[in-house]
């Protein structure tokens, strides 16, 4: 059997269509129940949703043997995880972002307010740049406006958000997009069934291409 | 046996583990909970995690609770031509442990052997290495890398630092997508490309891979090290172990300190790998020695979450005797119990949390 972490929302749901297009269905998940773990018996695959940040966590501690994250959760919280395939759906940027006509004078410490602190201390430091990190949890496009940081670290999709608010991209930090994932010791004892689990979704996301 | 029965899991394996490096003449190895910090520090990259904990001694002196055993046996390791030290340990190690990432103490048992090395001492430790997850449990899987394989192959793609370090993390993450896209990035050749992606893909059994690696013309330092490793394949293929050993070039160590092969070892129900270790000549001679080295130590923390089996009972008698019950017949009643190998709590009442298979009242 193998243990597949979504993430809950609508990139989940389109993970879910391409395990179910690939082969490994398990029609009781789309059902309106209370169930938390749906079990494909005769597929031997099982599927539960979990918040997305906390994928990588059931992966790297074997609840699940694989998982579908973000590139961003990844390179925030580092996981010990093999990082097989690229799946190209949930497309987006780690992005700075600033008032409109910001400009970094690089005179004082540049506060930056944001959800991923280890991402934008990376970032910053392969510039050499002093920083002041504010760590914030939600409405991070707050910061700025209210000058409790210069510029902030997140995602960009659209950027509608920002550009309703009078912000704008400053730089993009690196793309984003959906990463299947493995436990390394899951890897080994069931390297059969997770490579042709791979194989199946990287022909779709070939396929899409 | 009674007695072995009362021991937990990782207990057990740990003696089964000292028995079985007995008899292959490891001797064991005993050190002190502190070192000087400044002794750690010099060879920081060496450990799993950098995070040290210091104190100050009654001298104003930094120590270390030890992080690491192995740099203390290389430490002390004698030097005498063609001769080995070989040692085993079982060790409590004080640092921040894999998925947690806060401090604990972990007892680590493996052993290390250093001197004047030849390819039956590398056999030998691999061997054991295997022997101890088989120790552990049947279902196993001990992976074989060699980093003179992937270094060599690293040499003949770029001269670029930063590049390699990129590349090692794609081969570590298992990542195809990743390389390719750095591979354009570094405007790699399409060869060197193929060759590094095929790196990714090669794992598996030892006699399949030794085979790939053979037919990949890459540089006389990549043939070496593959002849190194299919040789000791060749010596592993008739044991008992090598349906469980598989070689994998995710296994990636600092290439400052490993030289030649590196070995992770998996438990089948454990989520991380139990056993590390590998060839580390560059660290012996950084700190001064001469010789090779080459060792393994065992998690046997990570043990504790495979062993579900969880007694039904506390005790087997609970003895439950009278304010005025006297003292020589509790005491005579307590020592037949025990001298039947039954475990017994004598109380005057019976305690809340205490499972006990049978009760027993004394009178007054």
């Amino acid at each position: 059997m193998i243990n597949v972490a979504l993430p809950k929302g609508r990139l989940g749901e389109k993970v879910y269509k391409m395990f179910a297009n690939s082969g490994y269905e398990c029609p009781s998940i789309l059902e309106n129940s209370r169930k938390l773990i749906f079990e494909n018996e005769e597929k031997g695959i099982s599927f539960f949703w979990v918040k997305p940040s906390d994928v990588s966590i059931y992966v790297e501690r074997g609840a699940a043997d694989i998982g579908v994250c973000g590139k961003d959760i990844l390179l925030e919280y580092e996981p010990d995880v093999y990082e097989m395939l690229d799946l190209n759906i949930g497309k987006c940027r780690m992005a700075v972002a600033g008032k409109k006509g910001f400009h970094d004078n690089n005179v004082a410490t540049l506060r930056v307010a944001t959800k991923f602190s280890n991402i934008a201390k990376k970032y910053y430091a392969g510039k050499c740049r002093d920083i002041d990190i504010i760590k914030l949890n939600g409405s991070i496009e707050l910061a700025p406006i209210l000058d409790l940081s210069d510029v902030i670290v997140d995602i960009v999709e659209t950027g509608t958000t920002l550009k309703e608010n009078d912000l704008e991209v400053v730089e993009t930090i690196v793309p984003i997009s959906a990463r299947l994932i493995v436990n390394k010791s899951s890897f080994k004892f069931k390297t059969e069934q997770i490579e042709n689990i791979a194989k199946e979704l990287k022909a779709q996301v070939e396929a899409n291409d | 046996m009674i007695f072995e029965q009362r021991l937990k899991n990782e207990e057990k394996i740990l003696f089964k583990l000292r028995y079985l490096y007995t008899q292959y003449g490891y001797q064991p190895f005993k050190m002190s909970k502190f070192e000087e910090y400044d002794f750690y520090a010099r060879n920081k990259e060496f450990l799993v995690s950098d995070s040290v904990i210091t104190f100050t001694d009654t001298h104003g002196k930094l120590l270390a609770l030890k992080p690491d055993v192995t740099l203390s046996i290389i430490k002390n390791a004698t030097e005498e031509k063609n001769t080995k030290n070989k040692v085993y340990y079982n060790e409590n190690v004080y640092r921040v442990s894999g998925s947690s990432r806060e401090y604990k103490e972990i007892m680590q048992a493996g052993l290390e052997c250093i001197g004047d090395l030849d390819l039956y001492d590398m056999y030998e430790v691999v061997s054991l290495s295997a022997k101890s997850l088989g120790l552990i449990s049947d279902d196993y899987v001990l992976e074989i890398s060699h980093m003179g394989i992937l270094s060599a192959l690293l040499d003949t793609v770029t001269t670029d630092s930063e590049f390699k370090s990129l590349v090692v993390d794609c081969i570590r993450k298992k990542s195809e997508h990743e390389l390719l896209e750095c591979c354009e990035k570094y405007e790699a050749s399409s060869e060197a490309t193929k060759m590094l992606t095929n790196l990714i893909k090669l794992y598996g059994a030892p006699s399949d891979v030794c085979e790939k690696l053979k037919a990949m013309k890459v540089s006389k330092e990549f043939e070496n090290a593959t002849e190194e490793l299919c040789q000791l394949c060749q010596l592993l293929k008739d044991t008992k172990e090598y349906k469980n050993i598989r070689l994998d070039f995710s296994i990636v160590s600092d290439m400052n300190y490993y030289n030649g092969i590196v070995l992770a070892g998996y438990i089948n129900g454990v989520c991380e790998c139990v056993l590390f270790g590998g060839r580390y000549d560059k660290l012996i001679s950084k700190m001064g020695k001469r010789g090779g080295g080459v060792g393994f130590a065992i998690y046997t923390d990570l043990l504790a979450s495979f062993d579900k089996e969880c007694r039904e009972y506390d005790v087997d008698v609970l003895l439950i005797h009278k304010p005025k019950t006297s003292v020589t017949s509790i005491q005579r009643a307590v020592e037949d119990l025990v001298a039947q190998g039954k475990s017994v709590s004598v109380q005057m009442s019976i305690p809340k949390s205490l499972r006990y298979k049978e009760l027993k009242e004394m009178e007054d």
